[in-house]
């Protein structure tokens, strides 16, 4: 019998919110696991293959995006700052765009793809193959064993990627600037100095662990989630990428909103120019 | 009181109702073999004894304590009095047949890296592949996966060993060889073993009890002799390997 286009739209919707219920009720056990005695060496000792596998292993596409990232902006702006007599402050808006936005959300999506969609695929393979029935039946958390090291992996070492990204898009900007366009290397320098405050990076940083967090829990989730066999498994890390990026975007969104309005609050509207 | 018992235990998976009001004593110290056609529940039982999934209505019980409706981390302590056989043996792909077979013993204990290597290999001799540890899984045939997961569902010394499925997949031999090893662990470790299985012939060679299910209840209850003189005609023509009418009607009705 065809369901009438109400019915599947309150389907979806219960769906929709009995899944987000799940995945807090699994991010509750993952940060129950935390915070009661996680931290022993025997645990210590499974986050250490994390933190390569995410940190190391993400160095080399962070960085070449991160380059591209701030040559790209550069390229762009030139020509509209140009025509207002202003080019020789473009330090300032590659490196307020690189360090505020563009550093932490780029890093971030690339960790969501990269390491995002590796965490799903290994989790889900387990899923489907029992071996986490197994880790239950041998009297050991997967939450404990499998989610809370790759968690840790991905909230400490997403705010160092957004560091390193954030540092390769200005000489990125640099680059095209002053080897390409020709404005002086110190008038460069300069502007991006007097661009950049103290909050803006810490804004960014502080964000990019939020972002970590959330690609951790949801690639996690996925993985043990996933449905049976090599599709379902590829469908989870098609889905973990595509609502990582979407909480990436939302958080950032309200982050931005926050960051703004404490700034205005306290130090007054601020201008480039 | 049974060992372990299942009273009224009913589950079902959305419209599909795979136990139904079933009832189950199992004594300490004797192999049970469950056996019934695809998706009668067979393996979903066995999850229920072992708490990997808890009924909709009804109780589990385990040496005298209620286990369905323990939280997951008291639950954890319970699992280790089990070990599990899984269908495809569920070994962990990352990691050596070593360090699979010595993984309950490094999570539960705080013995040296040597003590746990040596228990690995007294349990891996006791399957018969002692000189595999160095090997990954995806190395191992299917008979020797299955032997290594056995090996690591016994590394903690287990009062209850589950058996989903242990010789599917397997050729006659390698079948035999399994059905051997579960006779020799009941006999040496004086467990209670519970397999799940459509093999007759490993029914009948391992088990002194024969439970079948059809349609999430239990229909036939008894010793192996008992089973094979059934007029049940359920029971008869499972035991028998003979399809019924109504099941080839539909081959009957087309032609290639």
């Amino acid at each position: 019998m065809p369901l009438s286009f109400v019915e599947q739209v309150g389907r979806g919707t219960q769906d929709t919110i009995a899944a987000f219920g799940d995945f807090c009720v699994f991010c509750g056990k993952a940060f129950r696991w935390l915070f009661t005695g996680w931290f022993r060496m025997k645990n210590i000792r499974l986050l250490l293959p994390q933190l390569y596998e995410v940190g190391v292993k993400s160095v080399p596409v962070v960085g070449v995006v991160g380059a591209f990232i701030g040559m790209v902006m550069a390229v762009e702006t030139y020509a509209q700052f140009k025509a207002l007599g202003q080019e020789n402050r473009l330090g300032s808006v590659i490196a307020l765009s690189v360090v505020k936005q563009i550093g932490p959300v780029m890093a971030a999506v690339m960790l969501a793809g990269r390491v995002g969609g590796a965490l799903t695929a290994e989790l889900g393979t387990m899923n489907v193959t029992e071996q986490l029935d197994a880790l239950r039946v041998m009297g050991t958390d997967p939450i404990s064993y499998l989610v809370v090291p790759r968690f840790l992996a991905c909230i400490f070492l997403t705010p160092m990627l957004t560091i390193y990204s954030d540092l390769l898009g200005i000489v990125g900007g640099w680059f095209i600037a002053v080897k390409t366009f020709g404005i002086a290397n110190a008038t460069f320098w300069e502007y991006s100095r007097r661009g950049v405050e103290h909050w803006q990076i810490n804004e960014g940083i502080i964000k990019s662990f939020f972002f970590g967090g959330a690609i951790g829990l949801i690639a996690c989730y996925k993985g043990f989630t996933s449905g049976a066999g090599a599709a379902g498994v590829g469908r989870a890390c098609t889905e973990s990428f595509v609502e990582s990026f979407i909480a990436i975007i939302i958080l950032n969104f309200f982050f931005a909103h926050l960051a703004q309005d404490w700034y205005t609050t306290l130090y007054g509207t601020r201008s480039l120019f | 009181m049974s060992f372990i018992e299942l009273r009224h235990v009913s589950k079902r998976f959305g419209r599909l109702v795979v136990l139904d009001n079933l009832s189950l004593s199992i004594e300490a110290g004797r192999c049970i073999v469950v056996i019934g056609a695809s998706g009668t529940g067979k393996s979903v039982l066995l999850k229920h004894i072992v708490g990997l999934l808890r009924p909709d209505k009804g109780e589990v019980w385990y040496d005298g304590r209620r286990i369905d409706n323990l939280p997951e981390r008291a639950l954890m302590d319970v699992r280790t009095d089990f070990g599990f056989l899984f269908q495809m043996g569920a070994l962990f792909d990352s990691m050596n047949v070593d360090e699979n077979v010595a993984f309950p013993v490094v999570q539960h204990s705080n013995k040296s890296a040597d003590e746990v290597l040596e228990i690995a290999r007294q349990k891996l001799a006791l399957v018969g592949l002692r000189e595999t540890g160095k090997k990954m899984p995806a190395e191992l045939s299917g008979g020797q996966k299955k032997r290594v997961a056995l090996a690591r569902a016994i590394a903690l010394d287990p009062k209850v060993i589950l058996y989903d499925e242990p010789t599917t997949g397997l050729d006659p031999i390698r079948s035999d060889v399994i059905n051997e090893l579960i006779l020799k662990l009941q006999r040496e470790l004086k467990v209670t073993s519970i397999v799940v299985t459509h093999d007759m012939q490993s029914a009948f060679k391992v088990g002194d009890r024969i439970v079948m299910l059809h349609q999430g209840k239990i229909v036939f209850d008894g010793t192996p002799e008992q089973i094979k003189a059934s007029t049940e005609p359920i029971v008869r023509h499972f035991v028998m390997g003979e399809a019924s009418e109504q099941e080839l009607a539909p081959l009957r009705e087309t032609s290639v």
